[in-house]
């Protein structure tokens, strides 16, 4: 029998950039393919061809033996392919099941069959493990469960073959394990799934076929009984990874952010962030840890100015900032790597070069009194681009066009690049290859070795215990434990996100 | 089946020849529709066409009244595309025009001052009422989130009603017997370029510098690129720390400004005086010269000057026909509909759409 899907020489170009060159891949059914491969190496532009969203340059694809040419999503779908992206295609207003039979209604005289349309939806949902409130509106669920509502989508369309593109990076690490039961669920009915990631464990967990990208090339194919997290990561990068980054211990000096008694609201107008005292002195990482949704996206909203806190005081380098709006979080040397790159850190439509200086446009040596100096502004990008590694064919390519991870860096970059005396990094390594987060890793404890100091954030454990010289544990919207980061234990630190502190009582 | 053949770079679309295309095959499209019109009318196109082109551009005296009626449309084409730009919708224009026409007529008409100078402080001031009441809504915008649309629309009212009757009492011409202010001071005048017989004035040349000066401040300076930021994506320029307020307010401000200069450059340069009512509904053919431009602000000149070349060419046209002028009213509105509605032009002439890349779609962490 043929595979379900083969591809032969697939070659896509992009201006200055070849991102994929003559690949060769196929797809058994029932099995499970992990793409593992640098960012910009080119996995999103492959699957997009697969899906028909780009046309390859060269190349074939090959559907159960027959050579196919995929004329857009629609025409992807006919032929049993389905995606999710990244970035979900969801309309958030609309209900579960209106989202799901969406351009694909049974219609009966004039009206949609509501009704038996959420009948196959609840049978795919539990053949697959699936677990979704149909009725639900999509913007009320979180990350998770629309994960799931884009997959019941895809299968709701008939899809044999499911591409997911780094369908993780965004989940909790609990919703990241109930999404493995329900692919390997998938597997088991005989789908084929083509998995990308950037997290080595999670391909070597689920995986049965592992393929390499670097720069556009196959370079490498393996399964997880024959590699290692430390193989894996140097067929990706062509080096030796460290993947686990040496630092001497913290030299802390004077403080430089006290925050006292902080009181922060959500949007909705409840308490997120109940009352938090903490401080970061020079030269030292301080880590907040927790389960996502216990405060902490308000604690940094508040502390670089985004919102004004209920009550508490913020002082950073000496300077009360408590209210007073971003601009005075950034001349008081507050650098900021937001959560949300798309959304908060990054200008799309712009150039790579001007998203560089987006907090620096009117000072010297990018501005001379109003007027811009282009010249100088194009210097720092190509020295940043080159700095930070940001694969582009060129400084002037708009950030939508970079790859997910280029587009990270392009923002890590920006904010290392002037005088800091705080850092405030939300998770400034989702979506990054290990060869990046490595890079990005050092740059933050260099930036602490400079005597910054460094409240970091991040929804991964690993990175906190990494890069962390103090942990702070949030949990409901307080502090309830700070644990020196030498010593911190893995799953010490979970319970106490779980909110279990050492005395047996829950805080 | 054979394999597929290489898509062509689509990034071609952003040369020049890419931004004129559609406007250019709008516009092709809208005089053939109006041709059928014509000959449904049973009228001779030939000789509508034809006078339309001769009247708007037959000599250098039509030349010149075409560039007089191209005047206002550059000013007020240039506000519509300041607010774009910031992802602000200035329906303001009209009402800015009437505010910025008041103030230059109550200095030029009023206030004696040495000729020349006279000139320029009532076009200074014709410039600075409209700014300023562009800057209201915008205001109103910043603090209380009323959005300008809405805003705008109410103090076009307000501004049209209040001129009117400035007009009518406090500073009507008691000496005249139609309802008008008096005449501003000769040394008030703008110069016009070629003499009184071909009525083109200076303000056609501040129109043009105008004109480059939005270029530039959208280029080069840092107020273009907090306007550009914030239009783009105002929640990445809070984050970077830009003043987002502040910058909705100044482009409402400058938006106005270009405005209030579209007024004052007709009342100093062309009717040097206001009459009850005078509104010509520049301000709203403002928004279809920005969107026949493209937004850019160079775009804005030929994009005026065809909107005036329609209007100056239209007497001849209906003198030759006997085609009503409101035809031409209906090839402006097919232009417009069809650079609105670009998708169409591209499915007529069979032009690939720009995003047809399936850019958008992918985005996110997984790109
Ligand atoms: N529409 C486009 N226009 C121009 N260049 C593009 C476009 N889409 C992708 N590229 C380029 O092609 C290369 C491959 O990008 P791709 O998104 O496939 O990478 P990726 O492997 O998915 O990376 P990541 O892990 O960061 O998501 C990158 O250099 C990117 O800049
Ligand atoms: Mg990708």
């Amino acid at each position: 029998m043929p595979p379900v899907l083969e591809v032969r020489n697939l070659t896509k170009r992009f201006p200055g950039i070849t991102a994929t060159d003559a690949v060769n891949f196929t797809l058994e059914a029932g099995e499970i393919h992990a793409f593992l491969g640098e960012n910009g190496a080119g996995k999103s532009t492959l699957m997009n061809m697969l899906y028909g969203l780009y046309r390859p340059d060269e190349g074939q694809i090959l559907l159960n033996g027959q050579v196919v040419q995929i004329n857009g999503a629609n025409d992807a779908i006919k032929r049993g392919l389905g995606m999710v992206h990244q970035h979900f295609m969801l309309v958030p207003t609309l209900t579960v099941t209106e989202n799901i039979i969406l351009g694909n209604e049974v219609v009966n005289g004039l009206l949609i069959d509501i009704a038996s349309a959420q009948q196959r939806i609840r049978t795919l949902a539990q053949t697959f493990g699936l677990d979704i409130p149909v009725d639900a509106l999509i913007h009320d669920l979180p990350v998770g469960v629309q994960q799931r509502v884009e997959i019941i989508k895809a299968l709701y369309r008939g899809a044999d073959i499911l591409i997911l593109d780094e369908p993780t990076a965004v989940l909790t690490p609990q919703e990241a394990d109930d999404l493995f039961v329900v692919i390997k669920r998938l597997k088991a009915q005989g789908k084929s799934i083509i998995f990308i990631s950037h997290k080595l464990r999670e391909v070597l967990a689920l995986a049965d076929r592992i393929s390499v990208l670097r720069r556009g090339k196959l370079v490498g194919d393996t399964t997880p009984a024959l590699a290692d997290e430390a193989k894996l990561a140097s067929m990706m990068v062509g080096r030796d990874v460290v993947l686990h980054i040496e630092k001497s211990p913290a030299t802390p000096g004077e403080v430089v952010l006290d925050i006292s008694h902080l009181q922060v609201a959500d949007e909705r107008g409840n308490i997120a962030v109940s009352d938090v005292s903490l401080q970061i002195r020079r030269g030292e990482i301080v880590g907040i840890a927790g389960v996502q949704g216990n405060g902490q996206t308000e604690l940094v909203a508040a502390v670089t100015g985004l919102i004004n806190p209920l009550r508490g005081t913020i002082v950073v380098a000496g300077a009360d900032i408590t209210g007073q709006g971003t601009n005075r979080a950034i001349a008081a040397g507050m650098g900021h790597i937001p959560e949300d790159r798309q959304q908060h850190g990054l200008v799309l439509s712009y150039s790579i070069a001007d998203n560089m200086v987006l907090s620096t446009y009117d000072i010297a040596p990018f501005a001379k009194g109003l007027i811009i100096n282009e010249a100088a502004i194009a210097a720092q990008a190509t020295t940043l681009v080159q700095r930070f590694d940001v694969r582009t064919g060129s400084i002037d390519a708009l950030a939508s066009t970079l790859s997910g991870g280029n587009q990270q860096k392009v923002v890590v970059a920006r904010e290392l690049a002037r005088p800091l005396n705080l850092l405030v990094a939300a998770q400034p390594t989702r979506g990054l290859d290990v060869g990046s987060i490595e890079f990005i890793h050092k740059s933050i404890v260099a930036e602490r070795d400079n005597g910054t100091g460094v409240l970091l954030v991040s929804a991964e454990l690993d990175e906190i215990l990494a890069l962390a010289d103090r942990i702070l544990v949030m949990y409901r919207g307080q502090v309830i434990a700070e644990v020196a980061g030498a010593d911190a234990d893995r799953n010490q630190i979970g319970l106490l996100m779980a909110g279990i502190t050492p005395t047996g009582a829950e805080a | 089946m054979s394999t597929p053949p290489p898509t062509p770079p689509t990034n071609g679309w952003r040369t020049w020849g890419g931004i004129l295309l559609v406007p250019v095959l709008a516009i092709f499209t809208a005089l053939v529709i109006g041709a059928i019109i014509i000959v449904a009318t049973g009228a001779d196109v030939l000789a509508a066409y034809g006078g339309l082109f001769m009247g708007a551009i037959g000599s250098p005296r039509a030349i010149a009244y075409t560039l007089v009626e191209a005047t206002p449309y550059v000013f007020g084409g240039l506000a519509v595309l300041i607010g774009f730009r910031a992802g602000l919708f200035n329906i303001g224009v009209e009402g800015q025009i009437a505010v910025g026409s008041m103030c230059a007529v109550i200095v030029g008409a009023f206030v004696s001052l040495p000729p020349g100078l006279h000139a320029v402080v009532a076009f200074i001031a014709g410039a600075l009422g409209g700014a300023l009441w562009g800057a209201i809504p915008g205001w109103l915008r910043a603090r209380t989130g009323a959005h300008e649309v809405i805003t705008t629309i109410m103090f076009n009212y307000i501004a049209i009603r209040s001129t009117d009757y400035l007009i009518k009492v406090p500073f009507l011409d008691k000496e005249s017997s139609s309802q008008r202010t008096p005449f501003i001071a000769e040394g008030a005048h703008l110069p016009f370029l070629f003499g009184p017989d071909y009525r083109l004035h200076a303000g056609f040349l501040i129109a043009l510098v105008a004109a480059v000066a939005t270029a530039w401040i959208l280029k080069r300076t840092i107020i273009g690129f907090e306007i550009k930021t914030t239009g783009a994506n105002p929640d990445a320029a809070h984050y970077a720390g830009m003043n987002v307020p502040r910058t909705i307010i100044l482009t409402m401000a400058l938006s106005g400004l270009m405005a209030g200069m579209a007024g004052a450059s007709q009342v100093l340069g062309l009717e040097h005086n206001l009459k009850a009512s005078f509104s010509a509904g520049y301000g709203f053919d403002s928004i279809a010269i920005a969107l026949l431009a493209a937004s850019n602000p160079i775009g804005v000149i030929p994009a005026a000057m065809f909107w005036g070349a329609l209007r100056n060419g239209a007497g001849l046209m209906q003198l030759n026909s006997g085609i009503s002028i409101n035809l031409i009213n209906i090839v402006q509105a097919l232009v417009i509909a069809f650079v609105a509605a670009d998708q169409i032009v591209r499915q007529i002439y069979r032009i690939r759409s720009a995003r047809s890349a399936g850019v958008t779609l992918s985005r996110g962490w997984g790109r």
